[in-house]
C-alpha cells in the first residue's frame, strides 16, 4: 500500500479549499499541505457562482446592519457570535483578494462597486461583472501557483476518512488516472467539498456535488447540522437547471405568471414599483419567492412545459444597453442554452436547488468535534445562513470560514506527532471494499442511473418546497429500500484507468447518506422555519425549536436526530418582514408584536 | 491477425496506464482549408522576395545601360517570367490584404477609454495603398 | 429542414489495459431541441454503456472541463447542439481533444498544460507590500478594460487543440499560457512584466507563435489569444528596443503599452 504524507489535507479545491490552503501555508511555511480534488481546481463549482461577494465598505452601511440582515434572512437560526465574526471578516477577505488581482467593479473613480442584492438592506454585493466567482477561484488557483508548501493532487478521488485513536488522520483516495488507491495520511483534514445539490433532480449545481465532505464526516462519526435547510432558488431555466442570476432581478426584472401578473404582490413582500425596492417584491428573500412559485403552481397559475411547470422572468424592459453592460451572462446564457433572447423575450423559470445551509456541524473556526477534522464552505455548517442563506453571503463564506479553518488546522498539525501505521490497515481495508464491492463485481442487477433517479424522485417529492410528515416518513422508507438495491449496483466499467463509472457509483452512495440526513432532520422538525416548510406544522415555534438538528450516524446505520440552541448575542428574535414594512423599521431590533403565520 | 496484433501488447502496467499520442502528419495543413489558407499566407511571403529580387535585377540592368535594360525588358516577356510575376501578384496581394486585416489585433488602440473597431484601424492602411497605387500609376501611365 | 428524432454518434474509445490504439463505438441517440452532445453522451452511460469515460462538471460553459472535438473541430460539448448536426443523415463523430496525450476514451492528459500555465507566473506580481487597512487599488473601469477580455479564460484547452504549433512543438507554452500573463501584464496593479518577459521572450515562448489564429477561433469564451500574442510580441520588441537606448537600471518600472 502506497502512502504519501503531509501535515494539512484538503478535500476538495474551490474557493473555500483554496483559500484554507493559502491560509495554511501562510501560517506555516514549514507545513507541507496537500489539496486532493476530484477535478481540477479550476472546474470546482465556485466558477458558476455568478451574482456577487457581500462586505461592508461603504460609509452608510454598518456591519450591525449586515448582521442583522443576515440572522433575520436566516430566521433567526443562525449562531449570532459566527455572524458578528463573519461580517467582521468578510471585507477584508475581499480585500485581500483584490490585492491577489481579482478584478471588482469598478465605480468611475477607481473604487469598488457595490450592488444591491436580494435580502440586503443595503447596497454591499461587490461584484466582478457577473462572473463574480470565476474571478474568484481563477484568482485564488492562479496565487495558490507561488506557494511551495501546498502540493496538488489533482484528480484524485477520496472515498473514506481514516480514523484512529479518536483523531482523523488521513483518508484513502483514488488517483482517477491509474485506478491507484492510496492512503494519504495528515495530521489535519479540512473538508470543502461543497453542497450536494445533484440529490435533488432539478438544481444548480454541477455534476460533482454530491455532498461527498458531509458523507465522508457522517461516516466517520461527526455530527451534521441542520441538513433540512436545502435552499431552492427561484429563478433557474427548467431543463437544464442553469441559474439565472438574483441580479437579473437586482437591476429591475419582473416574475410574471400565466396571466403576466407581477404575481408576488400576493405574498406579502410588498407592491410593484417600477424601479427595484431591496428586500421588497422580487428583491424578497428567495425562499419566499419559491414558496410563491409553489401556491401559484397549486392555484394552476404557472405555465405547463415538457420539463415541468415554470414561471417567466421578463428583462425586456431593462433594454440592450443595460443588459448588455449589467448582466451579459444572463443573456449569453440564455441564448446559448435555451435560444431565447433575454432583451426580446421571456425567460422560463422555476425554483431550482442552489444551496445547502446545512452541513458538516463547525464551531468559528472550521473545527468539528471529532478532533483533526476541520470544514469550511458550502460543506460545513458554521452556522452563517441559518434556515435560509442570503444571497452573496456564500462567497465570502468560503473566503472567512476557509481562512479560519486553514489557520486552526496549522496551528492544530503543528502540534500534533504523525499519524501511527495502523491506519494503513483501514486503507488496505477501503481498498478491498472498493474492489469486491464495485471493481470486479459482475453479479450485480441494478444500474446505477436507476437508482439515482429514484432517489431523486424521492426526495424532491417529499423534501422538497413543502413538506409534511407523512411523505417524509415514505420518502424515508423509499430511500432506505434505495440503500439495499444500492449494495446490488453492477458496473460496466471494470477498468481501473480513469474509471468514472466507479467514481459516480461512489458519489451515489455518499449521496444516499446524505439524502437521509436531510429526511430525518425534516421530519424531527415540527415547524416552519425559513427553507423548510412543513404544512402540517406551518408556525415558527421559537419555544421548541430555536435550536439546530444534529445528526449522528449510530454504529448499527440507523441515524439520531438531537437538537442544540443556537447562539443568541445580540438580536433576539423577531419577525422577518419584508416590502413596506421593512422600509419603516429604523433599527436592528426585535418586533415586540407577534403577527400569525 | 489484425486484432491479435492490437491485443497481444496491452499498454498498460499497474498503475501506469500508456497515455496514447496520436502522430501529427507532415500534411496537417491539408485537413482543414483554415489551415491551407494560413500556410499559403506563409509561402506568399517566397513570392514577396521574388518581386524584390526582380526589382533589383532591374535597377542593376539600370545601371549598366541602354543594351543591358532592353535585354532585361526582352527577358521579362519570356512567358515563364510572366506567369512567374502574375501569380507573384496574385500572393502579394494575398499578403497584405491578410496583413492590413491582421495587424489591428496585433496593436488594440483605445480612444478615451474604449476600444477602436478592427476596420477602423485596419482602413488608413487601405487608403494609403490605394492612394499610393494611384499616384504610381498615374506617373507610369502618363 | 426536418429534424430527424435520432442521431448516430461515433466515439472514441481507449482503454490502456486492453487497447494499444483508439477505435470508434457507435451508438443512436435520440434528438430532443435542447440536448447538447454532452446529453447523448450522458444517456449513453446512463442508459447504453456505463463504461464510456469523459470529463463533464458545470453543463454551462464556464468550468472547461467538457471539451472534445466533435466532428473534428475542438468545441465544448455542453454548448453544442445536437440539432445542428441532426440534418441528412449526419453523423457526430466525437474525439478527445488533439495534440493531447489520452488517457481514457474522451479524456486527456492535463498535467503539461498546467506545468505551461505556472511557467508563465500568472499571479499579481508587486514590489511592495501595502497593508490592507490602506484600503483597495484603485482601478477604473477604463484600466479594468484594458485586460478583462484576457482575463475570461476557462483553461478548457480548445486553443491548444486548434494550435498548430502545439502539434508540431509540444514544448511550445501555448495561447491560453500567454493571454493568462499578458492579462496580469495590462493589469494596471501589476509590476512583474519584467519577470514574465524573461520567461516569454523565448522561441518556445511567444516566439514560437506564427500567427496562425485559429486559437481565437475556436476560444469559447471569446478570450482573443492571438491578439494577446501579438501584443506580446510587439512589447517585447519596444522592451527590447528601448533598452539599447534607454538601459535599463536597478529600480525600473516596467514598459507597458
Amino acid at each position: 500500500m502506497d502512502v504519501s504524507s503531509h501535515d494539512v489535507l484538503l478535500v476538495g479545491g474551490g474557493g473555500a479549499g483554496l483559500r484554507a490552503a493559502i491560509a495554511a501555508a501562510e501560517v506555516n511555511p514549514q507545513l507541507s499541505i496537500a489539496v486532493v480534488s476530484k477535478v481540477y481546481p479550476m472546474r470546482s463549482h465556485t466558477v458558476s457562482a455568478e451574482g456577487g461577494a457581500a462586505g461592508v465598505i461603504k460609509e452608510d452601511d454598518s456591519l450591525d446592519e449586515h448582521a442583522y440582515d443576515s440572522i433575520s434572512g436566516g430566521d433567526w437560526l443562525c449562531d449570532q457570535d459566527a455572524v458578528e465574526t463573519f461580517v467582521k471578516e468578510a471585507p477584508q477577505e475581499l480585500l485581500q483578494l483584490e490585492r491577489w488581482g481579482c478584478p471588482w467593479s469598478r465605480e468611475p473613480n477607481g473604487h469598488i462597486a457595490v450592488r444591491a442584492f436580494g435580502g440586503m438592506k443595503k447596497r454591499r454585493t461587490w461584484f466582478a461583472a457577473d462572473k463574480t466567482g470565476f474571478h474568484m477561484l481563477h484568482t485564488l488557483f492562479q496565487t495558490s501557483l507561488r506557494f511551495d508548501p501546498i502540493t496538488r493532487y489533482d484528480e484524485w478521488f477520496v472515498t473514506k476518512l481514516l480514523v484512529d485513536e479518536g483523531r482523523v488522520q488521513g483518508v484513502v483516495a483514488i488517483e482517477l488516472m491509474s485506478g491507484r488507491i492510496q492512503a494519504i495520511t495528515a495530521k489535519a483534514v479540512i473538508l470543502c467539498t461543497g453542497g450536494c445539490g445533484r440529490i435533488f433532480p432539478f438544481t444548480t449545481n454541477a455534476n460533482i456535488k454530491n455532498g461527498d465532505g458531509m458523507a465522508l464526516a457522517y461516516r466517520a462519526g461527526a455530527p451534521l447540522k441542520d441538513m433540512e435547510f436545502v435552499q431552492y432558488h427561484p429563478t433557474g431555466l427548467p431543463f437544464t437547471g442553469i441559474l439565472i442570476t438574483e441580479a437579473a432581478r437586482a437591476e429591475g426584472g419582473y416574475m410574471l405568471n400565466k396571466d403576466g401578473y407581477r404575481y408576488l404582490q400576493d405574498y406579502n413582500l410588498g407592491k410593484p414599483q417600477p424601479k427595484p425596492v431591496l428586500r421588497s417584491m422580487e428583491l424578497g428573500p428567495r425562499d419566499r419567492l419559491s414558496q410563491a412559485f409553489v401556491s401559484e403552481d397549486q392555484k394552476g397559475r404557472t405555465i405547463q412545459t415538457p420539463y415541468g411547470s415554470i414561471v417567466h422572468l421578463d428583462l425586456r424592459h431593462l433594454g440592450e444597453k443595460v443588459i448588455n453592460t449589467k448582466l451579459p451572462f444572463v443573456r449569453e446564457l440564455c441564448m446559448k442554452y435555451q435560444n431565447i433572447d433575454p432583451v426580446k423575450e421571456l425567460i422560463p423559470v422555476r425554483p431550482v436547488v442552489h444551496y445547502m445551509m446545512g452541513g458538516v456541524s463547525t464551531d468559528i473556526d472550521g473545527a468539528t468535534p471529532l478532533a483533526g477534522l476541520y470544514a469550511a464552505g458550502e460543506v460545513a455548517c458554521v452556522s452563517i445562513n441559518g434556515a435560509n442563506r442570503l444571497g452573496s453571503n456564500s462567497l465570502p463564506e468560503c473566503l472567512v470560514f476557509g481562512a479560519r479553518a486553514g489557520k486552526a488546522a496549522a496551528l492544530f498539525a503543528a502540534q500534533q506527532k504523525a499519524p501511527n501505521s495502523s491506519v494503513l490497515a483501514q486503507a488496505t481495508d477501503e481498498r478491498k471494499r472498493l474492489e469486491s464491492q464495485f471493481l470486479f463485481k459482475t453479479r450485480g442487477r441494478e444500474r446505477i442511473s436507476t437508482i439515482r433517479e429514484g432517489m431523486q424522485t424521492t426526495v424532491e417529492k417529499c423534501a422538497g418546497i413543502y413538506r409534511d410528515g407523512a411523505s417524509l416518513a415514505e420518502g424515508a422508507d423509499t430511500l432506505r429500500q434505495l440503500q439495499e438495491r444500492f449494495a446490488d449496483i453492477n458496473l460496466d466499467d471494470h477498468n481501473r484507468t480513469f474509471n468514472t463509472e466507479l467514481e459516480a457509483a461512489l458519489e451515489l452512495g455518499f449521496m444516499l447518506d446524505v439524502a437521509e440526513s436531510i429526511v430525518q432532520c425534516a421530519l424531527h422538525r415540527t415547524e416552519s422555519r425559513g427553507a423548510h416548510q412543513r404544512t402540517d406544522f406551518p408556525a415558527r415555534d421559537d419555544k421548541r425549536f430555536l435550536a439546530h438538528s444534529i445528526v449522528c450516524r449510530n454504529p448499527d446505520g440507523s441515524s439520531r436526530v438531537e437538537l442544540l440552541p443556537v447562539k443568541i448575542t445580540r438580536w433576539a428574535p423577531g419577525e422577518r418582514v419584508y416590502g413596506e414594512l421593512s422600509q419603516t423599521k429604523e433599527r436592528p431590533e426585535a418586533v415586540s408584536t407577534r403577527k400569525a403565520g | 491477425m489484425r486484432q491479435e496484433i492490437v491485443k497481444a501488447a496491452p499498454a498498460y502496467t499497474e498503475f501506469h496506464p500508456r497515455w496514447y499520442r496520436a502522430p501529427v502528419s507532415v500534411y496537417w495543413w491539408l485537413g482543414q482549408w483554415r489551415y491551407l489558407k494560413f500556410i499559403l499566407r506563409e509561402l506568399s511571403s517566397l513570392f514577396v522576395a521574388s518581386f524584390v529580387v526582380i526589382t533589383l535585377l532591374q535597377v542593376r540592368a539600370l545601371r549598366n545601360g541602354p543594351e543591358a535594360y532592353s535585354r532585361f525588358q526582352h527577358w521579362l516577356q519570356s512567358p515563364w517570367v510572366i506567369a512567374l510575376n502574375f501569380v507573384s501578384f496574385l500572393f502579394v496581394v494575398f499578403h497584405t490584404i491578410t496583413w492590413f486585416n491582421l495587424a489591428p489585433r496585433a496593436m488594440p488602440i483605445w480612444v478615451r477609454g474604449k476600444r477602436l473597431p478592427e476596420f477602423l484601424v485596419a482602413a488608413p492602411n487601405y487608403a494609403i495603398w490605394l492612394v499610393a497605387s494611384v499616384v504610381i500609376a498615374w506617373f507610369v501611365l502618363r | 429542414m426536418i429534424m430527424a428524432d435520432k442521431i448516430i454518434l461515433e466515439v472514441a474509445r481507449y482503454s490502456p489495459e486492453q487497447d494499444t490504439k483508439p477505435c470508434f463505438a457507435t451508438y443512436e441517440v435520440p434528438v430532443h431541441k435542447e440536448w447538447v452532445v454532452l446529453d447523448a453522451l450522458n444517456y449513453i452511460k446512463d442508459k447504453v454503456d456505463g463504461s464510456l469515460t469523459y470529463r463533464w462538471s458545470c453543463r454551462m460553459g464556464i468550468c472547461g472541463s467538457c471539451g472534445m472535438m466533435v466532428n473534428g473541430e475542438p468545441k465544448l460539448t455542453c454548448a453544442t447542439f445536437l440539432s445542428s448536426y441532426a440534418h441528412n443523415g449526419n453523423k457526430i463523430r466525437v474525439e478527445p481533444l488533439r495534440y493531447f496525450p489520452v488517457v481514457r476514451d474522451l479524456v486527456t492528459e492535463l498535467s503539461d498544460f498546467l506545468v505551461k500555465l505556472k511557467k508563465v507566473k500568472p499571479w499579481l506580481i508587486r514590489k511592495d507590500a501595502v497593508p490592507l487597512s490602506q484600503g483597495e487599488f484603485l482601478q477604473t473601469p477604463e484600466q479594468l478594460d484594458y485586460y478583462k477580455q484576457f482575463s475570461m479564460c476557462i483553461n478548457c484547452t480548445l486553443c491548444y487543440s486548434a494550435c498548430p504549433v502545439v502539434g508540431l512543438d509540444p514544448k511550445f507554452v501555448g495561447p491560453a499560457a500567454i493571454a493568462l500573463a499578458q492579462r496580469y501584464n495590462l493589469d494596471s496593479r501589476d509590476q512583474g512584466a519584467v519577470e514574465r518577459i524573461a520567461v516569454l521572450a523565448h522561441p518556445e515562448g511567444i516566439w514560437g507563435c506564427t500567427f496562425v489564429g485559429e486559437c481565437t477561433k475556436v476560444c469559447p469564451k471569446h478570450v482573443d489569444p492571438a491578439g494577446a500574442i501579438q501584443q506580446y510580441k510587439l512589447n517585447a520588441v519596444l522592451d527590447w528596443l528601448t533598452s539599447f537606448v534607454m538601459p535599463r537600471g536597478h529600480n525600473s518600472q516596467d514598459v507597458k503599452s
